[in-house]
């Protein structure tokens, strides 16, 4: 097992709930769409936690770099956390355009994002622990398969 | 190892920019010229109007786009920024935009020494382009069948160039070289080696992110590329040997790798995730749309040979593979990317926390719907001139007026983002001590 293998996959677990949640808000059937948000909103979070508290330094211990991939990637977490917080604020008001323009630009954020990961940054890091796969791995995966609060 | 990779998001913003936003006026000219010469362009790919009409929209049109494009979307799939790229932009912008205009006053004025000139404005630019979009997509620790269809599609847009300068020096010197074949091969390498790989290569990455669909079939995107250079090179062999009777099959072939991909795309968007359908989505599918139709009218031509000896038959699956098609996907590809790029920069700008308007805020869907239905109104139209040369001028007309519509639309984001960018410009120095 690589030690990033978990990670993919909880990609696309994020995008199934993004996915509901946009339908339901655009359906304007608005509790629906709150607990999908929620739901991603906890998944996604986790999952930023999930790298930046042990495999971004992990990579960057390995590899001797703060200033490589890892800070782009947590200055795209950022960005995405700030469109978060918009979302959120469009479903409480139940504003289904403030919810469709905040969405889409996240959607496209988030999967090229997840691209540049899954394509680059994650075999990087496979490569360079991987002398710490057990550990490491473990911790990854543990994370993303613990179930959130919603 | 890599460690020390960029990973930047984006050039500035206004290298994809200057291209992206030139791109439609390149079609509004080639509607214009369309309404203005009327049946001449139609009856024959060879007549002077046709051949203009032709480079209006993919030395100018496509060019830009895919140019513009390619700069924005090279750091995402490979990680890194092309080098210098403000630079290369000042330097390969205008030079494609003198050549395309240089090259197309030559077919109307029928004038080889316009042509020669466009073709030495033409090679050492596209030679930078490749070299400098090569490079990154060489050195780039990435993999997988984006990248791999992105090399293939710059040598081919190095090969479309090279045979179209020699095709130039052919014509301007009455060299006794064989043209129809060079030209054959010319237009396929454009169409299929530069434009359709990169299509490919684009969609693997934009289909399944835009609407949340199943990735491509590993084995399809693997192989797709290299079946579709195998069909290059063995429609090549024309310029060796011009009367194979197996020609008109590798022709039928290349098409039929299109229509595979159209019909894996449609069967993707089919088991899309994401439900929402929004404008590209509909650009993206229409396109699809065209390239199976393009395929089926192919498959036409071959079986009954008399359809393909019709002079118009040209016109029939061009206007299917280049307004129908490519236009399509670009105009569609458009409507995401400026908008997202106008975001990127007013986010960086911001700062983190920072509220700026999102992608909808700075370009209203609305008008995009609009154009969309501008867009394949024109498209049936220009079909239709295939068989009634009376509605060729409102074809041309609409085509121009839908392809002004797209340049406004994108204008108007990015006046959106100015107005935004100095309104919190000044807010920021109105704050300092």
């Amino acid at each position: 097992m690589s030690t990033t293998q978990a990670l993919p996959e909880h990609h696309k677990n994020c995008d199934l709930l993004f996915a509901r949640a946009e339908e339901s808000a655009m359906a304007a059937r608005w509790p629906e769409c709150e607990e999908a948000f929620g739901r991603f909103r906890a998944e996604i979070g986790a999952h930023f936690e999930t790298e930046e508290q042990v495999l971004f330094p992990a990579f960057e211990a390995a590899t001797g770099s703060r200033l490589g991939p890892t800070q782009m990637m947590r200055l795209e977490h950022a960005q995405m956390n700030t469109l978060l917080g918009q979302i959120g604020q469009a479903v409480a008001a139940r504003d289904a355009d403030g919810f469709a323009g905040a969405a889409e630009t996240l959607l496209i954020l988030m999967q090229q994002h997840n691209m540049k990961e899954e394509n680059i940054l994650y075999p990087m890091c496979d490569q360079a622990l991987a002398g710490q796969t057990l550990a490491i791995g473990d911790e990854i995966a543990r994370r993303a398969a613990a179930p959130c609060p919603t | 190892m890599h460690p020390n990779l960029s990973f930047d998001q984006a050039p500035p913003i206004g290298v994809p920019l200057r291209f992206l936003l030139t791109a439609p006026w390149f079609g509004v000219a080639a509607g214009l010229l369309l309404a203005w010469s009327g049946e001449v362009a139609v009856l024959s790919r060879w007549t002077p109007q046709a051949l203009a009409l032709t480079h209006l929209l993919v030395a100018g049109f496509l060019l830009q786009a895919m140019t513009g494009a390619l700069f924005q979307f090279v750091p995402v799939a490979a990680g890194g920024n092309v080098w210098r790229p403000r630079l290369a932009a000042a330097i390969i912008h205008p030079m494609y935009i003198a050549a395309t205009a240089l090259l197309v006053a030559g077919f109307l004025a029928a004038n080889g020494s316009l042509l020669r000139l466009a073709a030495g404005l033409f090679l050492p630019t596209v030679l930078l382009h490749v070299a400098l979009v090569g490079s990154a997509l060489l050195r780039t620790p990435a993999r997988g069948a984006t990248i791999a269809a992105l090399r293939v599609a710059v040598a081919g847009l190095a090969v479309t160039v090279v045979l179209g300068a020699s095709l130039a020096e052919g014509i301007a010197g009455s060299h006794a070289w064989p043209l129809v074949q060079v030209t054959n091969v010319h237009a396929a390498w454009g169409l299929g080696g530069w434009a359709l790989m990169l299509v490919l290569g684009v969609s693997y990455f934009v289909v399944p992110m835009f609407q949340l669909t199943p990735q491509y079939p590993a084995a399809f995107a693997r192989w797709a590329p290299i079946v579709l250079v195998g069909v290059l090179l063995a429609w090549s062999t024309q310029l060796l040997d011009a009367g194979a009777d197996w020609l008109p099959l590798v022709w039928l072939a290349g098409l039929g790798v299109a229509a595979v991909f159209a019909g894996v795309t449609l069967w993707l968007q089919a088991r899309r995730r994401r439900r929402i359908a929004d404008p590209t989505f509909h650009f993206f599918r229409g396109a699809m749309i065209c390239l199976l139709a393009a395929f089926a009218s192919a498959a036409a031509m071959v079986l009954v040979p008399a359809l393909g000896d019709e002079p118009a038959a040209a016109w029939w699956l061009g206007a299917l593979v280049i307004a129908g098609t490519f236009v399509s996907l670009i105009n569609g590809m458009m409507y995401k990317i400026v908008p997202f790029l106008c975001w990127l920069h007013l986010q960086r700008q911001a700062g983190i926390g920072g509220t700026v308007p999102n992608m909808r805020e700075i370009a209203p869907e609305r008008a995009q719907r609009l154009q969309l239905r501008l867009h394949f109104a024109s498209v049936t139209l220009l079909l239709l001139a295939t068989f009634y040369a009376e509605v060729l001028v409102a074809a041309g007309a609409a085509f121009a007026a839908s392809c002004a519509w797209l340049g406004w639309n994108l204008i108007d984001a990015v006046r959106r983002y100015q107005g935004f960018r100095n309104r919190a410009g000044a807010g920021a120095a109105g704050r300092e001590p």
